[in-house]
């Protein structure tokens, strides 16, 4: 674009659209701050009245997220020090460390189910993806308007005859049950995108490939698959970040082996009521690496949430 | 989404190729590659809604495997259509659809076109705005319970702050008149950056000559505004509300943590409501009957805002 | 700590020692709410693991979530819980559908006699059909919705006389429900020690069984009934008479009259939270909780006292409580049924009373000195004598939802009354009754 282009805004109009910007955007950071800030907080100052925004910070809430506590008695606590310095913190409420809470077994659950289906997702997609991209196949534009069409189910429709099913083979509460479904939910955003990345890579390349002497699938992992790395990256983490976030499914299916964090983080409770600054540490935790994520797929993003609907 | 003559050509060509070489037929190729995932999308959606199809006309409870299945017709579709609660049930998910896409769509628009002025650091902004929408909606709505709690909650402060009110006067999840409203206004939180993003790609996708054209017929900033830049947005902007009506429709996760339907049955959503129907009282056969209803419902709403959307498009 | 452990493990060894003739080693499972009393089992239950060489699991799920995960792990057929501490008013589904083992011939095999328990315990969280010698579960917990209060602001004179003023009565525990809420109004926004107090903190949650739990309290107070004749499910005139309408209503005028702001969605913890941040002089909780909180080293010894739900027109109290099942789904039910076998013995139970959790065996309960044992003792004889309970029918989950739906929609959402909502009631219940069978 030419600095002379008509549509280039004036320097006053710039300034303003960036103060009104920068202003939603200061106030959209405020939930996400407070649950970061709410995380180093001690009980006591993350219920306080007026909230503070000036405290002094404090592990407790991620004491409290990875250990189960339980009250001693004077006698107890007298004759036994605290050896550590999270079982100090704990001494504070007359408490002692009787062993790990739930929240470290959920969080791997997350990367387990997150990580799997998303490996098999990648996998089947890219594979769809190119048949679809490079052979004719019969009824195609309705199968992929098929493929598209099963994300407009409520997930807790189609979660009736899962759980039957589920209960039938064996697959409640595992992890493979959970990264099959998770698998089937993303599939169809992988088909989109993939095949989007692949139309973008020229036929040519392969063609020459094949003239080579490359079978069809040389050409496909020796050819196509390195043309596509980013497109197939950027694909993983959307649906990375789908089965990391879900909810619906997981609080439904999963209880005790394969549940995630999600349905976990909001049961964390304290003394009395939900402990807000372990939740907050929670949440923390678990929402960093989407926003990690999200930083890193900025370029992609519109693609991503739209199935490639909007291309920018 | 057409097939370009050019597309055509060149599919044709690899078959033709391929046949000089070894190794499998593209044929054999192409389903090997696409039968997984047909098989699976068949094993875990198609069956599956064949099986609530069926199980919809009967009075099967999936908490009483030992009782005897009855074929009961059409009855679970005759009690939901003249069930008077679910259409309280319905008339609050509307108001949430309504409003949500109402503020999203306005907020969106807005931002979007300002972030078009391309001030200094714009992208960096806008990463930020992006982040809320990436989260877990169940996790975050469980938080927001804490925003919104009278006296301690920083929303009720900082709300209360700004109109001089007592932060303890009034509670956003527990009263009537304002608990419609707190789940539209999270929701809203979370998504306008969705809309934002898509009217972004549309203003972007406006080539700088038919301002320029516009220009030399001195035609105002205002009407080049209505001109063309609102129309040349408006398929994208369709297609932020389509993919933000589909996913309010269904929504479950955010609300069901934020108010869990209440108070009394306010807040219920459809989905909040089936899954009470479904998990919690396994009437199964009555809760397929609804599924199949609200999926009826959606399709069919989708299906005939596609055809408006495509004669947008059109134009 | 060493000295323990040492203690620990020889104890672990000679038992292993034990157990290794008897049998294998298993790692068991037991399922229950996360609360007080199951820290107090987790504590019981090391006797147990020293004495058979079984190992104890423990999976507490918050009581939000408890009924939802535990009636879904059980649907499923899940094999998580080998053991299960479940609600009274699962009983009738966990028979019926065979997720609970029956036990009557371990019993008869074990010498183990329901007479020993509490009628009341019994009958409530053991017998399926109801009031039938067919046994699903060993009473565990006995529990009653009941009150505690302020006992210093109670016996503080300057509020003493201030409440005689404005009511012409001695500030005393309440002996009716409606002396409860004339008290809950003289407390509510008035200001102790520089801070704005309020009246009660009762139940109003919506999600699982709070609000019905926290208004039967009412109900059955007036003298409500579920049926006009036992076993007839014949409500019309029961649900709604008069009567019941008249408790509903003053629910709602005490939630609308005497709770902390934002109290539209409280149950046990919020209650609890309530009393301990001295918000409130009075609350509403189960017995369970009674021994936390008078331990409590803010709001608990001479500060709190305990009172049964006051009468209106009878005597009754809200039934909690549960009993312990072996889940037919577990793999290693000779394991779990030791533990059953290990729980019902006198001693244990004296053990279990004295670490917080609520016995409901008559050698603890009729045993010497049982009433002067804890400042709640006495009540809880007394709320257990009169103690009502839910409808325990395997649709228990379906009548409990639509009654929640029901009751918060008229004390909290404020739409419609008291008589349309428990007409409602009925109809939801009615049409529930018809899908079973039962009408």
């Amino acid at each position: 674009m030419s600095a002379h282009s008509v549509n280039e805004p004036s320097g006053r109009q710039k300034w303003i659209a960036g103060t009104l910007v920068i202003a939603y955007a200061l106030i959209t950071m405020i939930p996400l701050v407070w649950i970061v800030a709410t995380g180093f907080k001690s009980p006591a100052d993350a219920i306080s009245y007026p909230p503070k925004v000036v405290f002094e910070p404090t592990l407790e809430g991620y004491v409290n997220l990875f250990t189960t506590r339980t009250r001693q008695t004077e006698d107890y606590l007298a004759a036994n020090p605290p050896q550590t310095w999270y079982e100090e913190i704990v001494r504070q409420y007359d408490m002692v460390i009787v062993g790990p809470s739930r929240y470290g077994e959920r969080f791997l659950n997350s990367i387990i189910i997150g990580f799997g289906s998303t490996f098999l997702s990648i996998f089947l997609g890219v594979l769809a993806a190119y048949a679809f991209s490079r052979f004719r196949i019969p009824l195609k534009d309705d199968l992929l308007f098929f493929i598209l069409s099963t994300r407009m189910m409520p997930p807790i429709a189609v979660a009736i005859p899962i759980f039957l099913m589920y209960r039938q083979l064996g697959l409640s509460d595992t992890h493979l049950g959970m990264i099959l479904l998770y698998t089937a939910v993303n599939i169809s955003l992988a088909v989109w995108l993939l095949k989007g990345f692949i139309d973008e890579i020229p036929r040519e390349y392969e063609e020459a490939a094949l003239i080579d002497g490359y079978t069809r699938f040389q050409a496909f992992y020796k050819v196509v698959l390195p043309q596509a790395t980013t497109g197939i990256v950027a694909t993983a983490i959307f649906c990375l970040i789908f089965s990391w976030n879900e909810y619906a499914f997981a609080v439904l299916l999963t209880s005790g082996t394969a549940q995630t964090a999600p349905p976990f983080i909001p049961t964390i409770i304290g003394v009395g009521g939900q402990d807000w600054p372990a939740v907050a540490a929670g949440a923390t935790l678990f929402l960093l690496p989407v926003m990690i994520f999200t930083v890193a797929l900025r370029k992609h993003l519109l693609r991503g949430i739209t199935f490639g609907a909007v291309r920018k | 989404m057409t097939d370009t003559a050019i597309d055509k050509i060149a599919q044709r060509t690899p078959t033709r190729v391929a046949r000089k070489v070894r190794g499998l037929s593209d044929r054999a190729i192409a389903w090997l590659f696409v039968g997984p995932t047909i098989f699976l999308l068949l094993a875990i959606n198609i069956f599956p809604l064949i099986w609530t199809v069926y199980l919809s006309f009967t009075n099967f409870r999936a908490n009483r495997p030992n009782r005897e299945v009855e074929w009961v017709g059409l009855r679970n579709y005759e009690r939901i259509l003249t069930d008077s609660d679910i259409w309280l049930n319905m008339q609050a998910t509307a108001h949430f659809l309504f409003w949500t896409i109402v503020f999203q769509v306005l907020i969106g628009f807005a931002l979007a076109y300002l972030i078009n002025k391309k001030f200094r650091g714009n992208d960096l902004w806008t990463t930020i705005i992006v982040l809320p929408m990436m989260l877990s909606p169940a996790v975050v709505g469980n938080f927001w319970t804490f925003l919104y709690q009278p006296q301690i909650g920083l929303f009720n402060y900082i709300i209360a702050f700004f109109i001089g009110a007592d932060p303890s006067s009034f509670e956003m999840i527990g009263s009537v008149t304002l608990a419609p409203w707190s789940i539209v206004i999270v929701d809203t939180w979370m998504w306008t950056p969705f809309v934002m993003l898509i009217c972004l790609a549309g203003l972007r996708s406006i080539p700088d000559y038919i301002y320029e054209a516009a220009e030399i017929d001195r035609a105002s900033k205002w009407r080049q505004f209505w001109t063309i830049t609102v129309p040349m947005v408006l398929p994208f902007l369709m297609l932020a509300v389509l993919f933000r009506g589909i996913e309010n429709f269904k929504m479950f996760d955010l609300v069901v943590q934020l108010t869990g339907g209440g108070p009394g049955s306010i807040t219920e959503l459809a989905s909040i409501n089936l899954k009470r129907e479904a998990f919690e009282k396994w009437r199964t056969g009555y809760s397929s009957a609804y599924a199949i209803i609200l999926f009826v419902t959606v399709f069919g709403l989708a299906s005939i805002y596609v055809k408006a959307l495509n004669k947008v498009k059109e134009r | 700590m060493i000295k323990r452990a040492l203690l620990m493990a020889t104890a672990m060894s000679t038992a292993g020692l034990m157990g290794a003739n008897a049998a294998q080693a298993e790692d068991l499972t037991l399922c229950w709410a996360a609360w007080d009393p199951a820290n107090a089992l987790v504590e019981l239950s090391k006797e147990f693991e020293a004495e058979s060489g079984h190992t104890m699991n423990f999976e507490f799920v918050p009581w939000p979530n408890f009924a939802d995960r535990m009636l879904n792990e059980l649907n499923s057929g899940g094999k998580l819980c080998d053991l299960l501490i479940g609600d009274s008013q699962w009983i009738g589904g966990g028979a019926e559908n065979g997720h609970y083992v029956k036990l009557n011939d371990f019993f008869e095999a074990e010498g183990i006699s329901m007479d020993d328990f509490a009628p009341a315990t019994v009958y409530a969280y053991s017998t399926w059909p109801k009031g039938t010698p067919n046994y699903y579960a060993l009473p565990a917990m006995g529990d009653a919705n009941g009150w505690f209060y302020r006992k210093d602001w109670f016996e503080n004179e300057e509020i003493r006389a201030a409440y005689m003023e404005e009511t012409g009565q001695e500030l005393r525990e309440p002996e009716t429900q409606m002396e409860l809420m004339q008290i809950a109004k003289f407390f509510q926004e008035r200001e102790i020690d520089g801070q704005t107090r309020y009246g009660v903190s009762i139940f109003t949650e919506r999600g699982s069984e709070g609000i019905t739990m926290g208004a039967t309290g009412a109900l059955y107070a007036w003298g409500f009934k579920y049926e006009n004749e036992p076993g007839s499910y014949d409500m019309e005139g029961a649900v709604n008479s008069p009567e019941a309408v008249e408790a509903l209503e003053f629910y709602k005028e005490l939630y609308q009259c005497c709770t902390p702001p934002g109290y539209t969605d409280a149950y046990m913890e919020q209650s609890l939270d309530a009393f301990k941040s001295g918000q409130v002089a009075m609350a509403m909780n189960w017995f369970a909780f009674f021994p936390g909180l008078y331990a409590d080293p803010n709001t608990g010894g001479d500060t709190i006292d305990f009172f049964v739900n006051p009468p209106q027109n009878v005597a009754a109290s809200t039934l909690g409580g549960q009993g312990i099942s072996v889940v037919a789904y577990s793999d290693k039910q000779d394991a779990a049924l030791e533990y059953i076998k290990w729980f019902a013995q006198p001693d244990v139970q004296a053990k279990w009373w004295e670490l917080g959790g609520y016995s409901a065996h008559n050698s603890v309960l009729q045993g010497d000195g049982f009433e002067e044992s804890a400042p709640f003792a006495g009540d809880f004889l007394v709320a257990m004598d009169g103690v009502q309970d839910f409808w325990q029918e395997p649709a228990y989950a379906e009548l409990l939802l639509a009654m929640q739906k029901r009751l918060h929609d008229y004390i909290v959402a404020d739409q419609g009354t008291a008589q349309e909502a428990l007409d409602k009631l009925i109809e939801d219940w009615t049409e529930v009754f018809e899908d079973e069978g039962k009408l």
